[in-house]
Order: structure tokens, then C-alpha cells, then sequence
């Protein structure tokens, strides 16, 4: 089976993470970059299926020339080679044309799997695996909580507030996975040699076919207007019990609308 | 940052150090402190250490290692450390003292039958030397072995012990007394003794001061009787073969003591931002910003120390002074780092709940473990040559 996991690269959540002040997109040398926590689910999901299914895990990543780094990590964690997308006219894309640039090297390289996490921890729009399925017209199998294949079927469960559904779809398609799914492995030292010497084909916007005037920050379709740091947290309310505390409780809850 | 030491370290070097420290921090620090207060040994995270191939590390692939080197285990020390000690000297026994002897003078059956459940993690390797007597003084060994019907006879008991009572415990190589040299000088040979053979039983559980959540036992050996091809080693070679296995284990310790010494800069960079006194944070306080830089400039030069030990063992140099360098100086980085630290933290520095109070606890043992300070100052001189017969260097 030819599973692509697509991995991203993200700042750090565990730094400080800035947006630049001269076009409102991520200031990525504020922070450390590091894959994007549920991409390492993802990661992990598509060699669990190639340890069962056999076949190739292929790592995709757009972005920048740092990214090389979680390339590497995710080759380190026992991934077979990867694609990285690397061009400045990328810069600025918005989920939209990510989805549009990303499709067009999915198509390129072909596969019976795309995994990726359910969503990234920087710009959290969560809508990457629905665009890149209607784009390659192929079934979406969201927030995959358990995968089988049988044959060229794909079951999983997918997680809901009240439980999951369980939903089947077919061969090729689409997966996006939460953390309830497994437990993404560290890479071992032998991985980590074994990584250096794996293949990693760089491709510009021309060597994917994909259109300089369909991606970056000019086309962009949504834009961001303006940000500002998320005000202090205000000091919470004190309810002190003074034979009423139970009657206070419940006038403040029902105040709020929650009773 | 200090998150990232740099030193030129090689890339694969530096992988592994990133991934170990992500490790430390996700897998190890949210649980420890539980473990530590109970006393208990941490088999869940002895069991992730184990799939991330940690206790393989230095080992050929054949014998299910990492193909990896010494200063790759060092590493990985140190990032454990960092976060916990007790992690950290489960991994450095079980690994330096465990399965290095096995590889190092082990027959290739020997190795074949020992070493892939040790690099795997799964069972753990102990190196039992020291005994009631005395732990310095290895030459006094009591415990002896003789050979009957081709099989060993060993007897004696053996005291702090390191991995050597856990449930995965697979071996303990004894050093014991197997004869007598022309003066009488005890002939001392290296012998592993499987967990679970008649006559070798584990006694009691220390209560320790710190590194509460490791494995150290009392070992009694009373008509134990292993087959003869579990000598180890040349017989009469026991006590050449584990001052090698100290010297490295030096290297190992110092490792541990330097990521102690890191760990203790890391909480109080953190708690000096965030604590405040008199209306500022303590970190404005030159007292403490001295402190810190302190302990940051120990770490800093404990951490070369030890580097270069490693390089020049790797490179294939005498590497016994610098080894013992090495040690005492990252120990007593280890020792003042976790003094200061916990002055910086006050009260909260007391309490176990806080890490800065497991490295106050964790930190005396590493001046004492594998050579004490005095034994790496004697072996430091001995190198230069100083003694009785006056200096070699002059
Ligand atoms: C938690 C823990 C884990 C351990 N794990 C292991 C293990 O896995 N395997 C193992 O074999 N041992 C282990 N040990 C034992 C440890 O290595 C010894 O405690 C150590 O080597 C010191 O030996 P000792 O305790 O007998 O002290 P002693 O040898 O009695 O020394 C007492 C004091 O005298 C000093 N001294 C001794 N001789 C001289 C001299 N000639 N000149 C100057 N000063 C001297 C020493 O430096 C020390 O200060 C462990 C100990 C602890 C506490």
C-alpha cells in the first residue's frame, strides 16, 4: 500500500509564538519549528499500516527549508522517504490554496492513502482533509479515532460527543486521525542513522505543476486583518460559603446561562 | 537557548539528544514524582526506554542494538537526568554495568543468549561488586566461587545493587574469589548469575535518600550453583575487567551528574521568572542571577569534562584521567547546582513535590557510585604520577 502522511511544521506550543508585524502571517524564527502534534499521530497510524499491510510510507510536507528538520524526524521514526514542497511563492497560502498546492502533489506522486492529523496546532482551521479529498475526488474518513483496511476497504471510528460512528469508505482516500489513535513513537538511534540516508525530493512550484497565481499570500482567500496578544485572564469570582454557598452557586451558574 | 547545548555535536548525535529530552519531558516528568514518593519502580517508563532502543544504544544491530556509541548512551543520560535521576541510573546500570561486561568479555554464545532481551530493555543486566566489607576496596572481595561437578559454587553477599530485584531482572554478574595466586593474592573472576537460581536471593529493599524510584538490593548467595560456562571473561581476569567497566562508567555517571546540574538550571530559570518578592521577581535579584549563573557556568564546564572524556575513549586514547575528571567535577557540579537550586526555590525547594527537592535528594549518591570522590582524586594523582616514588612527570 502507498501511504502519504502528510506532515506539517509548526512553532513550538510550548514557546512563545509571534505573528509577524509586516503582513499578519507566522513569524517562524520567533520560535522553535516542530511537527505538528497530531501529524505525529499520523505519522505513527501510517507505519502501524505498513508494518500490518505492508507497502511504502511517504512523507509530504509543504513549507519552508526548516521544515527539512521534521522531515527528518519523521524519516527517523521509520518513515521510507518524502516529498517537500518548497517554494517562496508558498508564502502567505491560506488553507484554500494549500489544499489546491498540496492535491496537485498528492496527484504527481499518486497514492492509496493520504494520512494527516485532523488539524495543526498554529492556524487550527481543521479543513485540510475535507479540501484535499473533494479535490482528488476521493472519500474523506475524518477524525479517525481506530483505522482497518480490508482489501481495498477503510473502516474507522470516528469520534464524536456522544461516542463514534463508524464509517467505511474505499480505497483511495483521505484519513485524518485524532490523538486518541495511538501512541506516536520516538525515534530510536538506529532510525536516526537510518533516516540520513533515506531520499528526500524537493520540488519547486513548476516541478508540481501547481499554477504561482493559484498559492501565496496575494491570492490568499482569506486574509488576516488584524491580531492583538489575548487580553490577561481576569480574576475569577470568589463564592464564599456562608450557609448559601450552594443557593450562590447556582444564581451565578444560572446567570451565565449554563443552568 | 539552553535548550540546545550545540558543541558541534553530529547530527544523528543531536537527533538523539532532542529525542530523548522530548522523551524526558512527556513521558517521564508528568510521572515521576508519584513513582519517587511511593518508592516504586518505573516499569511502564523502563518499558517505553526499552521500544525507543535506549538500553541498546552503544551495541551492535546483531545483538538487537542501536549501533550506536558510548557518548550516544552519555547523551541520553544526560537528557533523563535532566528531568530525573532515577530514570536515568536504571538506564547507566543497566546498561554500562548490565550488558557492557556481557558484550565486552562474553562469548559470542554468551552474547547471543544474553544481549538482545538487555538491549531490548525487556530484562535488565546488574554488576554486583560492592559487599558489606567495602565497596573501594574491591581487591577484599569475600564471596567466593568454586568449581564442582562443572558447575559454580558461589557464596557470599553482595550490598547495594542496582537493578538487581526488579521483576525484569535477567543477570548479575558477581565478582567473586575463584582461587588463590602464587602469594596468596585472591584470584578474582567474573560470574553471571541468572535471576531465579536456587540459592541467590534478593534481600531486603534499602530505604535510600534518593534516587527512591531505582532498584538497589541487598544479594545473598548461599550453595548457589550456576554451570561453568557462565564465567565471564577470563577466570582471574575479574578484577582487570571491572576497573574497564569503571572507567567507562565514570564517563556514564558524569553524564548523569552533568544533566542533574542542567536540571536544576532549567527550574530555576523558570521559578526565578515567575516567583516574586517584594514586589518583583526573584530573578531580578542579583543574589539569585549570580546563583543561577553559577550553576550554569558548573554544568557548562562539568559537561566538557565529560565530552572529552567520552571523545578520547571513543578515539581510542587512555582516557582514565580524564574520566575521573570528569566525574568529580560533574558530581560536585551536581551537588552545589542542587544546593543552590534548592535555596532559590525556599520552602517549595524542601517539598519532594518539586523536582529541585528529588535533585537535592538524587545528587550526594553520584560524589559516592562507581568511585567515590576520593577514589577519582587518587586516581587522578596516580596518573600524574604523585605518590610515594615522587612525581613520574618530573
Ligand atoms: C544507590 C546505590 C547504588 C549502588 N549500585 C551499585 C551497583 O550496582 N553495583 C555495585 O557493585 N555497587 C553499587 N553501589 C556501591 C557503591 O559503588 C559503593 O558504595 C562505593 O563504591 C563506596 O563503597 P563503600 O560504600 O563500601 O564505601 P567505603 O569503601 O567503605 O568508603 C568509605 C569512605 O572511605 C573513603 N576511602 C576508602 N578507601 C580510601 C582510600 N584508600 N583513601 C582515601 N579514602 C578512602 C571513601 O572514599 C569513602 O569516603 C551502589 C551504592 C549506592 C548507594
Amino acid at each position: 500500500m502507498n501511504i502519504v502522511v502528510l506532515v506539517k511544521q509548526v512553532p513550538d506550543t510550548a514557546t512563545e509564538r509571534k505573528l509577524s508585524a509586516a503582513d499578519s502571517t507566522l513569524d517562524r524564527a520567533s520560535a522553535d519549528g516542530v511537527i505538528n502534534e497530531l501529524d505525529e499521530y499520523a505519522i505513527e497510524e501510517g507505519l502501524r499500516l505498513k508494518e500490518a499491510h505492508g507497502g511504502e510510507v511517504t512523507i509530504l510536507t509543504m513549507g519552508p527549508d526548516q521544515a527539512s528538520d521534521s522531515i527528518r524526524k519523521a524519516l527517523s521514526m521509520g518513515a521510507d522517504k518524502a516529498v517537500h514542497l518548497v517554494d517562496d511563492a508558498l508564502h502567505g497560502s491560506d488553507a484554500v490554496q494549500t489544499s489546491y498546492a498540496l492535491a496537485q502533489v498528492l496527484k504527481k506522486i499518486g497514492f492509496d492513502l493520504a494520512v494527516l492529523g485532523s488539524e495543526s496546532t498554529d492556524a487550527r482551521t481543521g479543513v485540510l482533509a475535507a479540501a484535499l479529498a473533494e479535490r482528488l475526488g476521493v472519500p474523506q474518513l475524518s477524525l479517525a479515532s481506530k483505522v482497518e483496511i480490508d482489501g481495498s476497504t477503510v473502516r474507522i471510528q470516528r469520534i464524536t460527543d456522544y461516542g463514534y460512528d463508524r464509517v467505511e469508505g474505499s480505497l483511495p482516500a483521505v484519513l485524518s486521525v485524532v490523538e486518541k489513535i495511538n501512541e506516536p513513537r520516538y525515534p530510536s538511534f538506529k532510525g536516526i542513522m537510518a533516516a540520513k540516508k533515506k531520499p528526500v525530493e524537493k520540488l519547486s512550484l513548476a516541478d508540481a505543476g501547481i499554477d504561482p497565481a493559484l498559492v501565496g499570500l496575494a491570492g490568499a482567500t482569506t486574509q488576516v486583518v488584524d491580531f492583538a496578544d489575548a487580553p490577561p485572564r481576569e480574576a475569577g469570582t470568589v463564592v464564599k460559603d456562608e450557609g448559601d454557598g450552594g443557593a450562590k452557586l447556582a444564581e451565578f451558574l444560572a446567570a451565565k446561562k449554563f443552568v | 537557548m539552553s535548550d540546545a547545548p550545540g558543541y558541534g555535536l553530529a547530527d544523528e548525535h543531536e537527533s538523539l539528544r532532542r529525542a530523548v529530552r522530548e522523551f524526558a519531558r512527556a513521558e517521564v516528568a508528568p510521572v515521576i514524582g508519584d513513582y519517587y514518593e511511593r518508592a516504586a519502580f518505573p516499569y511502564d517508563i523502563v518499558a517505553k526506554m526499552g521500544a525507543m532502543g535506549l538500553f541498546g544504544l552503544p551495541f551492535p544491530e546483531e545483538y538487537g542494538g542501536m549501533g550506536g556509541d558510548y557518548f550516544a548512551l552519555c547523551l541520553a543520560l544526560e537528557e533523563l537526568a535532566r528531568v530525573d535521576s532515577s530514570v536515568a541510573i536504571t538506564l547507566e546500570a543497566g546498561v554500562s554495568l548490565g550488558a557492557m561486561p556481557v558484550y565486552r568479555f562474553g562469548t559470542e554464545e554468551q552474547r547471543g543468549r544474553w544481549l538482545p532481551d538487555l538491549c531490548a530493555g525487556t530484562r535488565l543486566g546488574a554488576f554486583g561488586l560492592t559487599e558489606p566489607g567495602g565497596g573501594t576496596d574491591a581487591g577484599a572481595t569475600r564471596t567466593t566461587a568454586r568449581l564442582d561437578g562443572g558447575q559454580w559454587v558461589i557464596d557470599g553477599t553482595k550490598v547495594f545493587i542496582t537493578n538487581s530485584g526488579t521483576d525484569i531482572t535477567a543477570l548479575v554478574t558477581v565478582t567473586a574469589v575463584t582461587g588463590r595466586g602464587p602469594e596468596g593474592r585472591p584470584e578474582i573472576s567474573a560470574i553471571v548469575v541468572p535471576s531465579g537460581t536456587p540459592g541467590f536471593t534478593v534481600g531486603q529493599k534499602y530505604s535510600k535518600v534518593g534516587w527512591s524510584a531505582s532498584d538497589t538490593n541487598e544479594l545473598v548467595f548461599a550453595d548457589c550453583r550456576v554451570p561453568a560456562d557462565h564465567l565471564l571473561g577470563e577466570r582471574g581476569r575479574g578484577y582487570a575487567q571491572f576497573l574497564r567497566t569503571l572507567d567507562e562508567g565514570r564517563v556514564a555517571i558524569a553524564a548523569l551528574s552533568v544533566g542533574l546540574a542542567q536540571g536544576c538550571v532549567d527550574e530555576c530559570l523558570r521559578y526565578s521568572a515567575e516567583r516574586t518578592a517584594f514586589g518583583r521577581a526573584i530573578g531580578g535579584y542579583q543574589a539569585i542571577q549570580f546563583k543561577i549563573a553559577d550553576m550554569e557556568a558548573r554544568a557548562h564546564t562539568a559537561r566538557l569534562a565529560y565530552y572529552d572524556a567520552a571523545a578520547r575513549m571513543l578515539a581510542g586514547l587512555p582516557f582514565k584521567k580524564e574520566a575521573a575528571i570528569a566525574k568529580l567535577v560533574a558530581s560536585n557540579a551536581a551537588m552545589d547546582n542542587a544546593r543552590d537550586a534548592t535555596q532559590v526555590f525556599g520552602g517549595y525547594g524542601f517539598m519532594n513535590e518539586f523536582p529541585v527537592g528529588r535533585f537535592y535528594r538524587d545528587a550526594k549518591i553520584l560524589e559516592i557510585g562507581e568511585g567515590t570522590s576520593e577514589v577519582q582524586r587518587m586516581l587522578i594523582a596516580r596518573e600524574l604520577g604523585v605518590g610515594p616514588e615522587g612525581s613520574r612527570a618530573s
